[in-house]
């Protein structure tokens, strides 16, 4: 309950919301919301992902996970799982 | 380090009053470029310690300027400084309890807008900041424009544009913390939070009343990490009665602003920061290449190809190896005589050796010597390994790699991080756990790490390969490649099992953290950063080796020497001695230079000259260096070296041949003796008892004891066995072909050799290792169990393998390949289960959001 204020908002339940773990290379898109909290939020928001900026889909790693991203001229790598909670929307 | 200010931080420092020494703290984010930056202000003064009751460096150097001496440091790289992190915690701890005169904050230039959401931070923070703009090197080439003036101008404080790397910038750098120092605080920039400012001042007032609490920290800093819910900023507040009134009401005022504004408080905070940083970027930023492909992108759209990925990734490694490995063993060639030399030095200074006995004072003496000259003969590997290493770091591949393995990583619970401590751990074939379990640190996630520390030392050191070799070569033969790649591969096949084993069980709780990393530009490593790398985690090595290494080996060697011989078979021994010396007189009785040796003393005195002359001819090379020693020696006692070459004298000739015969059974009582006292000894006894339990695994007594006392050093196993198998050696055997001897027959087939092989594939690490887990887990309960369960393993494993192989009469080589096939299937099925299981499909929200339901 601590970390309920510091949860990202402003989503609407179950909605079909896009995320960024399901972002193409190549695409750009735009931050809305994060549904992470704590640490995770924190250090997202540290690296520039703050609500609308925007973010470039570099590639995903020969495995497939994690993929790398661009944002502010910088790269940065997240899992598919952490993106998952990234709401985004076109730039 | 403690230092006492008499006013409060944030005060103007009086203009006249001129300090000395400062002390300077140097704060920046990741790969902004702080080490570098360090470097060049301090050179090669610095020095690491701990911050007090954590694990965290605190990397500390200073300089001179014309006034007095700057102290300088080096606060933990980090995003911000919330209090999430334990190094963003050290580093706010630092900060307030030694108040630091400035603060030097480093900012990477080539992506400033992230770097001044940190020195937003410092700024709140009310300490004397002077901004380091590094890497204008990088933002220039990606054409960026930065206007120095401006940002100066923006922020309230001096911006030192610098390029860490060569030292550009150094004398501005240096002056202008001296000026900041000693200048009355000016106007900085204050964070504006427009709607929030009302509450901020409310909560300010409610603080200021509490010099508890703002003698160190100022007031409106407290308020905004009250409003943020800074939770150590909380408990600093509640730990004192007198001040939890402050936070009553914090929780409604906080959701009241969110249903006025539709955007939490800690969002709102974010936006007014990122909104501020836009405008100054805007103000001082002339962005000429957006859009444009940088060097690095265009060298990650080769390297980070899914085709080319795994070919830069197994090139890599193997340069790595073929340089530090293989081309490291060449070079011991040369630093070997060194070792050997200071063996001999030691050997002369010690006491003399008698005919049967030496004084203990010289064995334990030589035995100290050889453990540690076993360990310092691998500095050479380690010093290419670790400046290899060092390269990879500093040039930012290593951070891509992480990104190519994390997902294999991950499927077993380790992290894509874990790769540079398995690398240093010896992946395939040498490196050391110690460096290894070091380099942990860095892994944010702590699920991932301990499961990194605990796993490896699983990975082959420098120190498994001795034995390795000996075994292979007496019981694998014509196997030789499929064995060394059978024993390089199994490992990280085990070590994986292992890891995912240890997360789904007793590490399931442990706090785990995700995978946000910074692929960093590529930079061309400074020799000067990469050297000091290479050297300062070799010097940890060498440590190891002059403290923990030589501690045991005088444990080990007592536990293999006491109670020693009982006087029965002293006596018998004498004997045999006696009967061999009166052998060699009678055989020299006409002997005109009998007279020189007609004393015991001086008999004992020839065969140690002949011994240390044909020890010291082993380690020369090449006709030229063999007769220039053969001088020396001459030079040292010209009468005894006739005996040693007596050329065409027949008295010395005689002499010689019966010198050789005396010298040989010598050797071979001494041998006898050895042998006989660790059998009876305490280690021995204990090799002995452990018979029962270790003869499902195949192991007799003599293994035993050798595993034991490679618990000690990894080392040692190999020096143990030499003394353990040793009967009728002469000296032109050599190990390999005392224990092929034995083991034709003691029934010693290559099923045994296998078996003691994955036990000492899979054992616990070394004392020096276990050492290290203590001090990264910070716990003995981790440091036990990293002992206890590698070793049930080890045992279990070594003993399912010799029992059945056994009873089935399936032969060592085919029951390797058996066990190699199910255990890398086992990997296989294991990741494909783990991977498929963790898709982000699956991903939902919904658990723990009220509003959902």
């Amino acid at each position: 309950m601590k970390n309920r204020r510091q949860m990202g908002r402003g989503k609407k339940g179950r909605c079909r919301c896009r995320m960024l773990n399901e972002v193409r290379p190549g695409e750009k898109v735009c931050i809305r919301c994060h549904h992470a909290c704590g640490a995770i939020r924190q250090r997202l928001l540290d690296l520039g992902f703050v609500p609308a900026a925007r973010v470039d889909v570099i590639r995903r790693a020969p495995l497939g996970d994690p993929i790398q991203l661009k944002v502010n001229n910088y790269n940065v790598t997240l899992r598919k799982s952490e993106a998952a909670q990234i709401e985004i929307e076109a730039a | 380090m403690q230092k006492q200010t008499d006013e409060p931080s944030n005060s103007p420092r009086p203009g006249g009053d001129r300090k000395k020494n400062l002390l300077v703290g140097l704060a920046g984010q990741q790969n902004a470029g702080k080490s570098t930056t360090f470097n060049m202000l301090t050179g090669a003064n610095q020095h690491i310690a701990n911050y007090p009751g954590v694990t965290v460096d605190k990397k500390s150097g200073s300089y001179k300027d014309e006034f007095g001496k700057i102290e300088i440091v080096d606060l933990p790289g980090t995003y911000s400084l919330t209090s999430f992190s334990l190094e963003e915690r050290v580093s706010r701890d630092f900060l307030f309890t030694e108040k630091p005169d400035v603060l030097v904050n480093v900012l990477d230039a080539s992506c400033l807008k992230r770097s001044l959401f940190f020195t937003f931070q410092l700024l709140e923070m009310g300490f004397p900041l002077v901004v380091g703009l590094n890497m204008m090197d990088v933002a220039r080439q990606n054409g960026l424009k930065i206007d120095v003036d401006k940002l100066s101008h923006s922020l309230g404080v001096e911006v030192i544009p610098t390029v860490g790397r060569r030292g550009k910038g150094k004398n501005e750098l240096k002056q202008a913390i001296r000026q900041t120092a000693e200048r009355p605080r000016g106007k900085v920039l204050e964070i504006a939070y427009d709607d929030l400012e009302p509450l901020i001042a409310d909560l300010q007032k409610k603080v200021e009343p509490h010099p508890g609490l703002t003698k160190d920290r100022p007031a409106r800093w407290l308020a905004i990490k009250l409003l943020e819910g800074d939770s150590v900023t909380e408990k600093l507040i509640n730990r004192d009665p007198s001040t939890a009134g402050v936070m009553s009401g914090l929780n409604e005022v906080r959701d009241h602003f969110e249903t006025q504004n539709g955007l939490s408080v800690a969002d709102y905070l974010v936006s007014r920061r990122e909104k501020l940083a836009a405008k100054i970027m805007e103000l001082c930023v002339n962005d000429s290449g957006a859009g444009r492909e940088t060097i690095s992108e265009k060298i990650d759209r080769v390297v980070l190809n899914p085709i080319a990925a795994p070919l830069f990734l197994v090139a890599t490694v193997f340069v790595i190896y073929q340089l530090s490995i293989v081309k490291g063993y060449e070079l011991t060639q040369y630093t070997w005589p060194i070792l050997a030399k200071i063996r001999a030095i030691a050997a002369g200074l010690l006491p003399d050796a008698g005919l049967l006995h030496d004084p203990y004072v010289r064995s334990m003496g030589l035995w100290m010597v050889d453990s540690a000259n076993t360990l310092l003969n691998y500095v050479p590997i380690f010093l290419i390994l670790f400046a290899l290493i060092a390269i990879l770091e500093d040039s930012g591949y290593m951070a891509r790699i992480a990104f190519i393995l994390d997902k294999l990583f991950h499927a077993f619970g380790l992290h894509g991080q874990s790769t540079l401590p398995f690398i240093l751990g010896g992946v395939f074939a040498g490196g050391c756990a110690v460096p290894g379990i070091m380099a942990t640190k860095g892994i944010p996630d702590e699920k991932s790490r301990m499961a990194t520390i605990l796993t490896v030392p699983f990975m082959n050191c420098l120190a498994k390969i001795p034995l390795y070799t000996l075994l292979v070569n007496i019981y694998f033969v014509q196997y030789k490649s499929w064995v060394m790649l059978f024993l390089s591969t199994i490992t990280i096949f085990v070590a994986l099992l292992v890891a995912k084993l240890l997360t789904a069980t007793v590490l399931r709780n442990m706090e785990t953290a995700p995978f946000i990393m910074e692929l960093p530009n590529y930079h061309p490593p400074t020799i000067y950063g990469v050297g000091q790398r290479a050297i300062e985690r070799t010097w940890v090595y060498i440590k190891k080796v002059g403290s923990i290494v030589l501690a045991v080996s005088v444990f080990v060697f007592t536990f293999l020497q006491f109670p020693g011989l009982g006087d029965e078979r002293q006596h018998f021994y004498e004997q045999e001695m006696n009967t061999a010396v009166e052998q060699f007189y009678s055989k020299i009785a006409d002997n005109p230079y009998t007279e020189q040796l007609s004393e015991e003393a001086q008999l004992v005195a020839l065969i140690n000259f002949y011994n240390d002359y044909k020890q010291g001819r082993l380690n020369t090379r090449g006709a030229k260096a063999a007769k220039a020693f053969d001088k020396k020696i001459q030079a040292r006692n010209p009468d005894y070296f006739l005996f040693l070459k007596p050329g065409t004298d027949k008295a010395a000739k005689k002499i010689n041949r019966a010198l050789r015969k005396l010298a040989s059974k010598r050797k071979t009582l001494r041998r006898k003796i050895k042998e006989e006292t660790i059998g009876v000894s305490i280690l021995g006894q204990v090799g002995q008892a452990m018979e029962p339990v270790t003869r499902y695994a195949g192991f007799n007594w003599k293994i035993n004891v050798a595993l034991l006392s490679s618990f000690a050093a990894r080392e040692s196993s190999v020096a143990t066995l030499g003394v353990l198998f040793q009967q009728g050696a002469d000296e032109s055997k050599t190990l390999e072909e005392r224990m092929g001897a034995e083991s034709l027959s003691g029934g010693f087939t290559p099923l045994h050799a296998l078996a003691v092989m994955i036990f000492f594939a899979l054992y616990p690490p070394c004392l020096a290792a276990t050492i290290m887990v203590k001090v990264q887990t910070n716990s003995y309960k981790w440091m036990i169990f990293s002992i206890l369960f590698p070793t049930t393993l080890g045992l279990v494993t070594a003993s399912a393998i010799f029992t059945i192989g056994r009873a089935l009469d399936i032969s060592g080589i085919a029951m390797m390949g058996i066990f190699y096939g199910l255990v890398a299937l086992t990997t296989l099925v294991v990741g494909l289960a783990s991977s498929r299981q963790k898709s982000p499909v699956d991903y939902s929200y919904q658990e723990g959001h009220p509003e959902s339901a």
